[in-house]
């Protein structure tokens, strides 16, 4: 016990690394989720197609194979190599976005029709319609999903200690373990700590944008609506006139 | 109003056959509506009724003949000449000059009341954030919804949504409004304030109607004209004076008689 301080401090150290691959992971993973996503919508069957095999070949495959291919082979097949953790990011992102753009579609597709029917009515072209009114709705859908994929993605992120990128388990198993080898419980337990921390923290967002694109479809009442509600008293009937 | 002009149509039907799978729903259909012109679509369930307003709307496309608004066709574009399958940006095109309503009022739930009404003026028509705004305001007075203007859609009942929703299809001044039997959908207590306001609207703009209901005193009132339809065809074309007291089918008797005694 008396090594926690440095335990603490060892695994911090690799905080940034994790954190900053988490974060580019989830910007890249939202980018292509949205763009696959759509894609697979498309009317057309060759962009359905191309993107079927991104998505299944990025779903399919694992993730440390692939670290390995861009990491490794890639080099050798166009002669210069990203720099470690660069390379984690796209490997976190393409492979997560493969599962969003199911997340993404599924949500798209949950929209009623009525409202492709109402924006149409309004001659609405196709990229507005989506824009303005199908994905805004779509996204609620989409928000509880995405957090369980951020969550994953942060796990994922371990696998960063494959190819040398000093992010928390690398930290843990390289530097601490040669060091206090004695204290292994000690070590994975405070690493333990630290992803559980930063899930609740992904949690923790996710559950607050949930909540804010629930009020603006008016499905939970916003917090001005809820005082004017209160103002209005016990005997208030807004909302029940004619 | 102004006079209805009989030498050109609003709409025009010709020979529009619509089919779902193996079921025809529309067959050989012929009919016009002149500018300016309310007619009502009656009929039982399954009769192509509604059909023809979500054909006029371009949410189905027909499988033979012709349909046009405002004399341009509306299944097809003419490009070099000849007829051929209309582009998305031609329907678009078309489509501003036609307005409906909808039974379940599809408002978007994303946007408020005013966000509804300005959604299609400021992207579609090109007005900007004020005169759209101004135009909202002005209808909302009409459906006598003022206060509701940053309300969500959410937050209001059933009447006052469709009040919205036809004051959200006024607002792109269309030249043809279709009425999805908009009032099927509310509670009795909240109909006859939906119908009133259609009929100020009726008497008071130039627009055409195109009207499906089971309202019949509605119908009567309101309409130049109602058409019978039965199995996809039209069974029956006149006047609501004519047509309710003496039809010239029995099947339309029998109809009325089911409609009005329920």
């Amino acid at each position: 016990m008396e090594n926690l301080p440095q335990i603490v401090g060892v695994l911090s150290d690799g905080l940034p690394e994790t954190v900053i691959a988490t974060l580019g992971g989830v910007l890249l993973t939202i980018i292509l989720s949205i763009v696959a996503g759509l894609l697979l919508l498309s009317s057309s069957r060759t962009v359905r197609g191309v993107t079927r095999v991104y998505v299944e070949g990025f779903r399919g495959t694992s993730e440390v194979v692939q670290l390995f291919w861009i990491y490794f082979v890639l080099p050798v097949l166009v002669g210069f190599q990203l720099l470690p953790l660069f390379a984690g990011i796209v490997v976190l992102g393409l492979n997560h976005g493969a599962y969003g753009a199911e997340i993404v579609r599924g949500a798209v597709r949950s929209v009623p029709r009525a409202q492709y029917e109402g924006a149409i009515a309004l001659s609405l072209s196709p990229a507005q319609r989506m824009r303005r009114v199908i994905l805004p709705q779509a996204v609620v859908e989409m928000l509880p999903p995405f957090n369980n994929l951020f969550i994953q993605l942060l796990k994922s992120s371990a696998i960063l200690a494959l190819i040398t990128v000093p992010e928390v388990t690398r930290q843990a198993r390289e530097v601490l373990i040669p060091n206090f080898g004695a204290d292994t419980l000690l070590i994975f337990g405070v690493t333990f700590v630290i992803y559980l921390v930063l899930a609740a923290l992904i949690t923790l967002v996710m559950r607050l944008l949930e909540r804010m694109a629930s009020a603006r479809l008016g499905r939970r009442p916003s917090r001005a609506a809820r005082a004017a509600a209160r103002a209005a008293g016990p005997t208030g009937t807004e909302g029940v006139a004619v | 109003m102004s006079t209805p002009d009989t030498t050109e149509p609003m709409i025009v039907f010709d020979g529009v056959e619509k089919r779902f799978g193996s079921n025809v729903v529309l067959k050989d259909l012929h009919f016009t509506v002149a500018p300016g012109e309310h007619v009502t679509l009656i009929g039982p369930s399954g009769s192509g009724k509604t059909t023809i307003l979500r054909l006029l709307m371009t949410l189905e496309q027909c499988n033979e003949g012709t349909i046009s608004v405002g004399g341009r066709y509306l299944s097809h574009e003419m490009r070099g000449g000849k007829l051929g399958p209309p582009r998305e940006k031609y329907l678009r095109d078309v489509r501003k000059h036609i307005g409906m309503v909808f039974q379940q009022f599809n408002l978007f739930p994303n946007m408020t009341v005013r966000g509804n009404l300005i959604e299609g003026p400021t992207r579609v028509l090109g007005l900007s954030r004020d005169e759209a705004n101004g135009r909202a305001e002005e209808l909302l007075d009409l459906v006598g919804l003022k206060e509701k203007i940053d309300a969500h859609p959410t937050q209001l009942s059933g009447g006052q949504q469709q009040r919205v929703a036809i004051a959200r299809a006024l607002a792109m001044r269309p030249d043809v409004l279709l009425l999805d039997e908009v009032t099927s959908a509310l509670d009795p207590e909240l109909v006859a304030g939906v119908l009133k306001l259609l009929q100020d609207i009726g008497d008071t703009t130039d627009i055409t109607i195109l009207c499906v209901t089971h309202e019949m005193g509605f119908a009567r009132d309101f309409s130049h004209r109602v058409m019978m339809f039965d199995g996809g065809r039209v069974l029956e074309d006149a006047p609501p004076a004519k047509l309710f007291t003496d039809p010239d089918h029995q099947r339309t008797r029998d109809f009325l008689h089911a409609v009005l005694n329920h």
